[in-house]
């Protein structure tokens, strides 16, 4: 049955895009003359076909999903259900494979649970787009290939949903493919994966060189042994598994947006929201996660990598946080903030609390798609409008939306009670029981990054809610309530926002320490010696309070800013002129990547192309040769002689009249 | 049935469609309706045909199979000999594989000369797969300088307006390697007193010699390749060449080169291979990022997939001189399946350019308004180029990127910068040419394909697809003969090193 959770999202997918090309190509039949701009918006027959059946798949495979949950996470009965032989090339053998275990059973819960969700409020959303067809299928397209990255058996098949969540991404990024910014976004979004990417191919050759196998079971079995070896790698030997950890972490940085290959991140809320809810903050993005968590039987004999993660985790919390505090887009601030929790995931795995990782990544899941919906709910009300600059003052007129934001808000910044304070607490705690310098440098990136990400937060939502309204008269008598088939999912994620960490935080090592083994069975390991989750509930009082004040400095500041001295986020960012700009220009990423890698790419492509092929090559070959045997064929004449060379040039010789003879009469 | 000569029958089927269609005389309009049926059913019966060597294949034995030995010229010891092993056999169903696929698409495109258009393609079938199961050396020879001959007149007689300078450069370029590889041929006659590929095999040449003769073979096959820097004669080719050419050179053709490596270079110079492999995985490197970098910078929609035609047979070059079973066969499946895709792409553009009659990539852009299925296919195959796991591309690209890593980490690392730029210049390209708003007048009534052409497109994306999701079908036939191949040449290349061990000593 299990086979079923991952095949009817691909099985739905190909009839909503048979319904989508049958559908586009009558279309375009029907007015050659007016190919764009004539659409009509009401749900036809085939559209509602379309959305039946995407989200009837995921949401059997959601039920299904429960099911597994409760019989391989709860009841300790892991599966591997072997599909057919994929690759086969001497010793290397990958196999189409599912792997469900307690690991795969949360991931199946967050996807197809989101996903669900996605699918059904996308309905309503995109109820005014034409190409809903198009759209079903891609998400539940999206869906297959995250399914298939999660419950992949070997490293190949990881491959596989990773590369397939990339292209799923690309299309819906780009959905709006008329629009210039939203192709380039799609674009980026590719590249810079593939950046990450090429990391992560070397890191899976690495493995089959140190294991001869690249199936999971083999890997964690002989980690141990391997540990010890090294590896030659560009001429230097290193420890075998710190660089193999190395380099695939640089495919799980470009996949979670981790700084320095975070900036497709931001780009891509060109996609309709429902996508930035669903890929950019609640599946997709959290790959790098699970593939660190997954490979932590690895990871954690590399303990100089593990060092690397936690850094590279911490400064992104913190550095994505900072940029999310001036953003004026909704969406773009929602995006930061993704970034910036992603870090906190990397940082709990980087100091081996793994388990703490992966429920930030579930709790994160469910309020972060709430908040995304929430906000596509707003920009649904504003008549699409994105900028918080031209919002404010709707509260009342879209009420639940309001409602739910504001648990989104509590879930995100940590309030006690709702899901993000179990598990962000959980993760500074680890950090701070890792008694590691990074785990420190760690634990203090993240306390300010959570006082940030409690500013920006509530400055959302003064900004978005409260104060005098800002849009214009014909915005604001349209802002209306979304419809039910909105709502509807918006409740049901924020059931999860408010109880997921409290419902699920001794599996994951807010309670008890061994009911969290026996929970995780295996599916997580923890080397000897790596006890920041075990000693994290011994840590000092302050430090289980300090995420606290954290959280209400950043509250206390947004209520200062934005709504007793309204005037002060514009004298701070006169006074402070040089930060403001710095942090506002996303610390100037984008203009130093476009200056050493886009623009010399193009650069050197012409150079190339016009001095190296044409000056240089065809200069010095073909045609300087052409012009040299004109001048050599007029002085030789005969060209009799024994030698077996001449015979051949002039068999070939021969043949080119025969072909200029050839050319000559027929052209 | 078994004992029937399939690879003769194969080989000159298409020979005795083109001698029909010699006979064809009559009305231009009903020469031309009827060239086109004969060249259809020849080639898809050859097809069919060429089927039985899949299906009777013994995939458990490196022998050569389907063997036919005739005496030809007795006196010299040169006879007719055909075969194929594992390496080989893929690339004649390839090259029967194509060929309908390449007359269906000049159904409308071509309508001048179509008889003459339709023999030359015929001819050119039977010098392909003469090329590929030839064990003879003059005989390979022959048809290795004769797939030449219809392909000039294809691109000369119905190419753009500079095929004649396309055809000369592609000529001149030949030139050169054909000499060498000639002289060298006759070289190892003289050497080893034969031309049978299967005992030159075995002959085992002095290092010195080998040397020679690797260079001499190299000339040949670095052209055809092509590998940087002899590569420029391709973008021209392609450019003037009609689709139907350009989807032969970029499916078949350029694979003569990376089969030569295979069938000549490894097995009988070993340890010249070994020695020159760091020359191959230099140029094959600077062929990758070099040309991925150029093909960014194109405006014209068939020289850029030139040039990423010659960044993936860079890979393809890496993967030969691996010497392991992964980069081996990592390179063989890279051949095929770039066969396909390359060949599908070159179809995509005919697809537009037999509409509008440009393949400036600015004359293009939001053609999925009005081509959605044009845009699906384009998609697909556009994914499959970039080598997304799931398509034929990617289980290539990681054998031999696999099979590199264990050779030399250097080499995995700069060749997988490939997976970077190739996704690069090609999704560029597809953004350029399909998505954006419909401004230009003239794409307004621009019509979606056509059955015909759905036709053409369906067997290539269901191989595609085939290739990537159960590429077992296609490694399993290889599996035994690149063992044996691999195995060959490290033997060589170990007594070559014990030698030097006990001279040293």
């Amino acid at each position: 049955m299990y086979p079923l959770i991952v095949f009817l999202p691909l099985i739905a997918a190909v009839i909503a895009g048979t319904i989508t090309l049958v559908g586009a190509m009558s279309t375009a039949k029907e007015a050659p003359h007016d190919a764009h701009g004539h659409h009509h918006h009401g749900a036809s027959s085939a559209d509602r076909v379309a959305q039946l059946v995407t989200v009837a798949g995921v949401v059997i495979a959601f039920i299904i999903s429960i099911f597994a949950f409760v019989d391989v996470a709860l009841g300790g009965n892991p599966v591997v259900i072997e599909l057919f032989t994929w690759i086969s090339s001497g010793n290397f053998d990958a196999s189409w494979a599912l792997r469900i275990d307690t690991l795969t059973c949360v991931m199946l819960i967050v996807v197809t649970g989101v996903s669900s969700m996605v699918h059904i409020y996308s309905i309503g959303y995109m109820s005014h787009d034409p190409d809903k067809p198009r759209f079903m299928a891609y998400l539940s397209l999206f869906t297959f290939a995250m399914l298939m990255l999660i419950t992949a058996d070997n490293l190949i098949q990881l491959f596989f949903g990773w590369e397939g969540v990339g292209l799923a991404s690309y299309l819906l990024i780009g959905f709006w493919y008329s629009k210039p910014s939203a192709s380039a976004a799609a674009i980026k979004a590719f590249l810079v994966n593939r950046v990450g990417d090429f990391g992560f191919a070397l890191g899976i050759f690495a493995v089959y060189v140190l294991f001869d196998s690249v199936q999971f079971d083999v890997i964690f079995g002989d980690a141990e042994e391997v540990a010890g070896t090294t590896l030659m790698f560009l001429g230097y030997e290193f420890s075998a598994l710190e660089i193999t950890c190395f380099l695939l972490f640089i495919g799980a940085m470009g996949k979670s947006a981790q700084l320095g290959l975070h900036t497709w991140l931001p780009d891509a809320m060109e996609g309709p929201t429902p996508v930035s809810a669903l890929i950019h903050a609640a599946t997709m993005v959290t790959a790098g996660v699970f593939m660190v968590a997954r490979l932590s039987p690895i990871f954690e004999y590399a303990e100089t990598t593990l060092m690397i993660v936690t850094i590279v985790g911490a400064s992104t919390a913190f550095f994505a946080a900072t940029i999310g505090c001036v953003q004026n887009d909704i969406k773009r601030v929602i995006a930061y903030s993704t970034c910036s929790q992603l870090g906190y995931m990397f940082f709990a795995c980087g100091v081996s609390a793994y388990s703490a990782g992966v429920f930030h990544l579930m709790t994160h899941g469910f309020f972060k798609a709430l908040l995304f919906l929430g906000a596509g709910s707003v920009i649904h009300a504003m008549s699409d409008e994105q900028d918080m600059r031209k919002m404010g003052g709707i509260a009342k007129m879209v009420p639940l939306t309001f409602a739910v934001m504001l648990i989104g808000t509590l879930a995100i910044t940590g309030v006690p009670g709702f899901a993000g304070y179990y598990s962000k607490d959980l993760i500074l705690e680890s950090a701070y029981a890792a008694h590691t310098g990074v785990g420190m440098y760690a634990f203090w990136a993240g306390i300010l990054a959570a006082l940030m990400t409690s500013f920006y937060s509530w400055r959302l939502i003064f900004l978005t809610f409260f104060g005098a309204p800002r849009a214009d008269e014909r915005t604001m008598a349209h802002v209306h309530e979304s419809p039910a088939v909105m709502t509807g999912p918006l409740l049901f994620l924020t059931v999860g926002a408010v109880f997921a960490g409290w419902f699920a935080k001794d599996w994951f090592g807010g309670g008890n320490y061994e009911e969290m083994l026996s929970f995780w069975n295996g599916a997580l390991f923890m080397a000897e010696g790596h006890q920041a989750l075990e000693h994290a509930h011994h840590v000092p009082g302050w430090v289980k309070w300090a995420p606290f004040f954290a959280m209400i400095t950043g509250l206390s500041l947004a209520i200062v800013m934005y709504k007793l001295v309204p005037t002060l986020p514009r004298t701070l960012a006169n006074t402070f002129n040089g930060l403001y700009r710095f942090v506002l220009n996303k610390w100037y990423f984008d203009e130093l990547y476009d200056k050493i890698f886009v623009k010399p790419a193009f650069a050197l492509g012409y150079g190339f192309w016009k001095s190296g092929d044409g000056a240089i090559i065809d200069g010095c070959g073909p045609d300087g040769v052409a012009a040299v045997c004109r001048n050599i064929a007029r002085r030789v004449s005969a060209i009799q002689s024994g030698f077996v060379y001449h015979y051949a040039f002039a068999m070939l010789i021969g043949i080119a009249a025969l072909v200029s003879y050839t050319i000559w009469k027929m052209g | 049935m078994s004992d029937w000569p399939i690879l003769s029958i194969v080989t000159f089927l298409p020979l005795v469609g083109a001698a029909l269609l010699l006979l064809i005389n009559g009305e231009e309009a009903t020469v031309a309706r009827n060239s086109r049926w004969v060249a259809l059913w020849t080639s898809g019966f050859t097809f069919l045909v060429s089927l039985m060597l899949w299906v009777n294949f013994d995939a458990t034995t490196a022998d050569f199979q389907f063997v036919e030995q005739a005496d030809w010229m007795p006196g010299l010891n040169i006879s007719y000999h055909m075969g194929v092993d594992g390496i080989s056999v893929l690339f004649v169903l390839l090259a029967t594989f194509l060929t309908p696929i390449c007359i269906l698409s000049a159904w409308e495109a071509i309508q001048k000369r179509v008889k003459e258009y339709m023999i030359a393609f015929l001819v050119l079938e039977t010098m392909m797969v003469g090329m590929f199961s030839a064990l003879d050396g003059l005989l390979f020879y022959l048809f290795f300088e004769g797939v030449l001959i219809p392909m000039f007149i294809i691109i000369g007689v119905w190419g753009g307006q500079r095929r004649v300078y396309a055809a000369f450069k592609l000529f001149l370029y030949t030139l050169l390697g054909s000499v060498l590889m000639l002289v060298a041929l006759l070289a190892m006659y003289f050497e080893a007193g034969t031309t049978d590929i299967p005992t030159l095999m075995e002959y085992g040449f002095d290092y010195n010699m080998q040397l020679w003769l690797w260079l001499a073979f190299f000339a040949s096959f670095a052209v055809k390749v092509p590998m940087w820097p002899v590569h420029t004669w391709l973008p021209d080719a392609h450019v003037e060449a009609p689709t139907a050419g350009s989807v032969i050179l970029a499916g078949v053709l350029l694979k003569m080169g990376g089969y030569g490596f295979l069938r000549f270079s490894l097995p009988m110079m070993p340890l010249a291979s070994e020695t020159f492999a760091p020359l191959v995985f230099t140029l094959s490197i600077v062929a990758i990022i070099y040309t991925s970098l150029v093909a960014l910078a194109q405006q014209d929609m068939k020289k850029l997939i030139a040039y990423s035609s010659v960044a993936h047979m860079g890979i393809v070059t890496i993967g030969a001189f691996t010497f392991n079973q992964h980069g081996i066969e990592g390179s063989i499946f890279q051949m095929l399946s770039h066969g396909v895709v390359s060949g599908a792409l070159f179809l995509c553009v005919g697809v537009v350019y037999d509409r509008i009659h440009t393949r400036e990539i600015d004359a293009y852009g939001g053609l999925v308004h009005r081509m959605p299925g044009y845009a699906l296919i384009f998609m697909f195959f556009t994914m499959a180029s970039v080598g997304l796991p799931g398509t034929g591309g990617f289980i290539g690209e990681i054998l031999t990127l696999l099979g590199a890593f264990e050779a030399n980490t250097w080499v995995a690392f700069f060749a997988a910068t490939g997976l970077i730029l190739g996704a690069a210049y090609a999704l560029y390209l597809y953004r350029r040419i399909v998505f954006g708003a419909l401004t230009k007048e003239n794409l307004k009534t621009i019509l979606d394909m056509s059955p015909r052409e759905w036709i053409i497109f369906a067997p290539l994306v269901i191989i595609v697809l085939w290739m990537g999701v159960y590429p077992v079908s296609f490694l399993d036939i290889m599996h035994v003969s690149v063992e044996n191949l691999v195995n060959q040449v490290e033997t060589a290349q170990a007594a070559a090193a014990n030698a030097a061990q006990l001279a040293a000593n």
